[in-house]
């Protein structure tokens, strides 16, 4: 109820934002962190100032957001739904509402694995928040805040496989999204590499038996256990770590604190949790602890 | 550009994958191509319209349908192949198309005269296409049979997001890993392809000049 509420106050200083001057913008940054401590309230203050990314996407009143669209839990947009749901959605609401911007102004973009990178440079979108792992490669050329969710790569089978754990893989044919970190790690243990365009053709391949096995982050493939849960699971413990962090465009490194700042927040007050369990709490995943955040430089 | 040339091999790998594409779907095409171009010229009423009929439905079909219905649709009918052979397939069934309207025009060159000289001496329909009229028709469609190579070449590319790891796969393996590189990985894949591009024209230019002189 709290967090309904207080959106509804966001929406409301939101549409005073659009209509009026800086001073106005300087009570929205404040007066929507009052709840958390002193130090993300100087930050908030300060950030919304005169020139910085934030003040403009405020002024504006609409804010894009890259999110996936072929995610069960984390970002999945079916072909007759308005908005995509999940869990970075959610996110995404959440940064919005810190800007004064309600969940009906954000326009969501549907982004692939390899043109995140690209759609912030050239500022398609202004936000990417698509289980895009941390890397100090893309840190080269966009910014990643966070990290807001840490997981790691599993393996979904259809049941009765003989694939238990990553150790049975070698030989076999795993499928993931082309050009994706996933399929470079089994690639690296051995597993033929089967890339495809989204992973929902990628699961249709496990579930019609033409590949042995689906990989990716294990947030991902829980989501499509949920979904058939007679004919699919996921086995073994994760192997990697794959960090979750939201990207923004270089050209605005002012962005990284206010992302921080909102994400510990909604932390704090229970928002986090309550997104976590609306979208991939219902996989049976375990609400986790929220994760040491990098810090911005 | 580190990250592409520490990793050459894979580069290599992936244009080797790219080259088997090519050459099977590319010599599987000619010779299926072929044989539905003498079919819709033949004498046999049944043929010559399923020849015809296959040129129309495929060759207005694009190439990524035909590899949705061959990754995805044969599985669902519990046919299972490796993954290369489907992709060859899937591209040999819509190259086929190409190359059977390409020597169709070449056939169409070669004098009525030819063909009907040739039934009167005696020979068979089989016959007089094999050393009569093909030798003659493929001659004359070097040029548009290239481009159709050509475009087979490019349309491998296709079977990057149906599990295949060649060139273009690789690529987006390593931009997606090597964000900061993005224009040399282009640049090198790129490459790539037009390398493969101007041997196939090279080939068919110098098949033109040798072909010129005995004719």
């Amino acid at each position: 109820m709290r967090n309904i509420r207080s959106k509804t106050l966001l929406a409301a200083v939101g549409l005073a934002l659009s209509v009026s001057s800086l001073a106005a913008c300087g009570n929205a940054g404040s007066s929507d962190s009052e709840s958390v401590d002193v130090k993300v309230d100087d930050k908030a203050a300060s950030s919304f100032d005169d020139g910085t990314r934030m003040k403009e996407l405020a002024d504006a009143g609409k804010i894009t957001i890259g999110v996936k669209f072929d995610q069960p839990g984390i970002g999945f947009k079916g072909a007759t739904d308005d908005a995509p749901k999940g869990f970075d959605p959610e996110m995404g609401k959440i940064l919005a509402a810190s800007l004064g911007i309600p969940a009906d102004k954000i326009t969501w973009k549907e982004t692939i694995s390899d043109n995140r990178e690209p759609f912030l440079q050239k500022g398609e979108v202004d936000l990417v928040i698509a289980s895009y792992s941390i890397t100090d490669d893309r840190r080269k050329v966009v910014g990643q805040a966070g990290p807001y969710y840490v997981t790691g790569q599993q393996l979904l089978v259809k049941k009765g496989s003989d694939i238990k754990s990553v150790d049975d893989i070698k030989g076999k044919e795993v499928c993931s999204v082309t050009g994706s970190t996933s399929l470079d790690n089994v690639e690296a243990k051995g597993a033929k590499p089967r890339g495809f365009d989204t992973y929902s053709e990628c699961r249709d391949q496990v579930a019609d038996g033409s590949v042995d096995s689906m990989t990716t982050d294990g947030a991902i493939l829980l989501g499509y256990a949920a979904l058939d849960p007679d004919n699919l699971e996921v086995v073994g413990d994760p192997f990697s770590e794959e960090r979750y962090g939201i990207g923004y465009s270089k050209d605005s490194p002012e962005m990284c604190q206010w992302i921080t700042d909102t994400i510990k927040k909604a932390e704090d007050d229970g928002t986090y949790d309550k997104a976590f369990e609306a979208t991939l709490g219902k996989s049976g995943v375990d609400t986790p602890e929220a994760p040491k955040m990098d810090a911005c430089t | 550009m580190d990250a592409v040339f520490s990793q050459f091999d894979l580069v290599l790998k992936a244009f080797l994958l790219t080259l088997e594409l090519f050459l099977l779907a590319g010599v599987l095409s000619l010779a299926f191509g072929t044989l539905l171009a003498a079919a819709r010229v033949g004498p046999v009423a049944v043929l010559r319209r399923a020849a015809g009929l296959y040129v129309t439905l495929v060759r207005s079909t694009p190439l990524l349908i035909i590899f949705i219905f061959v990754f995805f649709g044969l599985p669902q009918m519990d046919i299972q192949l490796p993954f290369l052979v489907k992709g060859v397939v899937s591209l040999t069934f819509y190259t086929s198309s190409f190359v059977c309207e390409a020597i169709r025009s070449g056939i169409n060159a070669v004098s009525v005269g030819q063909a009907e000289a040739s039934r009167a001496i005696g020979l068979t329909f089989g016959q007089s296409m094999r050393y009569v009229v093909l030798p003659q028709a493929l001659r004359a469609v070097v040029p548009p049979l290239a481009s159709v190579l050509i475009a087979l070449a490019k349309n491998t590319s296709v079977a990057a997001g149906f599990g295949l790891l060649e060139a273009t796969a690789r690529m987006r393996y390593f931009t997606n890993d090597q964000a900061d590189a993005r224009t040399w990985i282009f640049l090198t894949f790129a490459i790539g392809y037009i390398v493969i591009v101007e041997l196939i024209s090279a080939g068919a230019g110098s098949l033109e000049r040798r072909w010129k002189v005995a004719r």
